[in-house]
């Protein structure tokens, strides 16, 4: 590495290795794996036929939770930790760092502790403590894990407990770079605490609110680990915790249907690819960076 | 004046009451998750996960049953191990490769340049999980399946720790580096012995990051990882819940134990992390 001339190269190559092997290879073979029966010892070219019987019940049912659980983490993990975050550096706030830790701490448990927890919290038993919560108010005891709505409600409550801290920890750190300046400028023209919120910080926090729009997009796709650890591991009812990943998981360990599962992987790979593109559009990322 | 100051200290109140109301619905189920701890499994079966407070029932069994490595609990201390083992490899491993590569990407000028960051970031938006299928495959090919070198590789060199990086480095005074030429420094003279002390913020912040996400890390570990020795911590604990009969008492008792380690290395760091994320500052 003692050229100046090829020295980059040097410090990037672990990851062009990386990506190569471990990115590109994989991906490769995953398209191919598509049209293929994997089997030990005997792989066979057979066409579009997995994707052909992609279209079935338990696609439909991973492909709409997925859908389902992505839309509602964005709705609760975007303008939420948005808000907390502009509250939480007001010069009215108090105790700042404590709070900012203590949101911050569920973040730091594993999602299989996480999954515990709630499986219990959202219990079927009347003692349990959602439905403890539910009699206060009269309500009759839900058997949380049993229906598909109340089901989606558990895995958004857990998503929300362990990503609003972090998700609040990216706003704020980004509201530090705001210059000072702009909000003296507005209180000179005599904008109110609303105006300076949607015409200062909104706009000057837009590239943050992509990289967390973008983190959850990535997110709510991917997730598995939740819904695996709701329901122990064992098939949920009706498929209503299944995800797209956990259907991967299912064909691909649980069935050996490798060829199958890279096909839902390819699939689920075209619609995230699609979604980022459609939101980077909208949000308008492409345009030239400085 | 006065009513300005007496609307700061409304305003001041209500915010602080907000915040409470907040940290203590957020820290809850980890206290619900403690005081489960301390109860028999019987009571877990009867109410579920609860607030019942009864001095009664309270005791330290179930860690000493986790502390005795008997029954289900019998490998608790090597998952415990095992995942010390792969995170602390991971961590440092990662800060390396991600180090050089990020400094790489940030305070150079070269053709391949742009793809490069490119491909950073195409990695970095495609969830890995779609791809899990191949890689398994080829775990088994490169005899890495049931091995800690399985877990770490396929992973360690990890776009976002990279972004983060790049970011940082971009914002490294280049005269140093002039300088240490001037001396006859060469290039990785120059990183190691000036630009890595510099970098000391970003080094922490992707730290806990980094141990974070190991420490954690559930589905790829799953997978290969396949007899009960090698398992990792996450794996063994989901191990006490499965068809063949649950072990919650060994399960929460051990969940909190989990959480002790990267605990402590966020109260150790924070600050670093904090001021690291705020540097990292991502630029659209």
């Amino acid at each position: 590495m003692n050229s100046r001339t090829w020295a980059p190269y040097g410090f990037v190559l672990p990851f062009i290795l990386s990506f190569l092997i471990f990115f590109a290879y994989p991906l490769f073979r995953a398209g191919m794996m598509s049209f293929q029966q994997v089997l030990p010892g005997d792989v066979q070219f057979v066409g579009l036929e997995h994707y052909s019987k992609l279209w079935n019940a338990d696609f439909r049912a991973a492909l709409w939770n997925s859908t389902r659980y992505t839309f509602w983490t964005l709705l609760l993990l975007v303008p939420v930790p948005m808000v907390l975050a502009v509250l939480l550096n007001s010069s009215r706030m108090m105790a700042r760092n404590l709070f900012r830790s203590a949101l911050f701490i569920p973040a730091l448990t594993s999602v299989v502790v996480a999954g515990v927890v709630f499986r219990l919290i959202f219990g079927e038993l009347d003692g349990a403590l959602m439905n403890s919560i539910l009699s206060v108010f009269g309500i009759p005891s839900q058997q949380w894990l049993y229906s598909s709505s109340l089901a989606m409600v558990a895995l958004v409550v857990l998503a929300g407990w362990r990503w609003m801290g972090i998700n609040m920890l990216y706003f704020l750190s980004a509201l530090q770079s705001i210059p000072k300046d702009l909000y003296e400028a507005a209180d000179i023209d005599g904008a109110g605490v609303m105006r300076k919120f949607t015409s200062i910080t909104v706009p000057m926090l837009k590239p943050i609110t992509i990289y967390v729009i973008t983190i959850t997009l990535y997110g709510g796709y991917a997730m598995f680990t939740e819904s695996y650890m709701l329901w122990a591991g064992k098939p949920s009812p009706q498929n209503i915790g299944l995800t797209m990943v956990g259907y991967i998981y299912q064909q691909g360990f649980q069935y050996f249907n490798l060829g199958f599962g890279a096909a839902i992987g390819i699939t689920l790979l075209v619609i995230t690819l699609l979604i980022s593109m459609l939101q980077l559009t909208v949000l308008g990322m492409f345009r030239k960076e400085d | 004046m006065e009513t300005r100051k007496n609307k700061i200290n409304t305003a001041s109140l209500l915010l602080l009451v907000l915040f409470a109301a907040l940290a203590v619905l957020m820290l809850f189920p980890l206290y619900a998750l403690i005081l489960a701890s301390l109860k028999p499994a019987a009571e877990l079966f009867r109410y579920g996960l609860n607030v019942r407070w009864d001095w009664a029932l309270m005791s330290l069994d179930n860690y000493k049953t986790i502390f005795a490595g008997s029954g289900a609990a019998g490998h608790y201390f090597t998952w415990y191990k095992n995942s010390l083992v792969i995170t602390a490899l991971f961590t440092v491993l990662s800060l390396l490769f991600s180090s050089m590569v990020g400094y790489g990407l940030g305070v150079y000028r070269f053709r391949g340049q742009t793809l490069i960051f490119t491909l950073v970031l195409v990695v970095m938006m495609i969830p890995m999980e779609i791809i899990i299928l191949p890689l398994y495959e080829l775990t088994i090919k490169l005899k890495l399946i049931n091995t800690v070198w399985g877990v770490i590789l396929p992973f360690v060199v990890a776009p976002l720790p990279i972004f983060f990086f790049r970011q940082f480095a971009q914002g490294l005074p280049k005269d140093f580096m002039d300088a240490g030429r001037i001396d006859g420094c060469a290039e990785s003279g120059i990183f190691f012995r000036i630009m890595v002390p510099l970098m000391a913020p970003a080094y922490g912040a992707i730290a806990i990051l980094q141990a974070m996400n190991s420490w954690n890390n559930f589905l790829w570990p799953l997978i290969v990882l396949r007899t009960t020795e090698q398992f990792t911590l996450p794996i063994g604990l989901a191990s006490f819940v499965s068809p063949l009969g649950n072990h919650y008492e060994e399960l929460i008792s051990g969940a909190v134990l989990a959480i002790v380690p990267i605990l402590i290395l966020f109260l150790f760091f924070q600050r670093y992390f904090i001021s690291g994320l705020t540097v990292g500052g991502v630029k659209g």
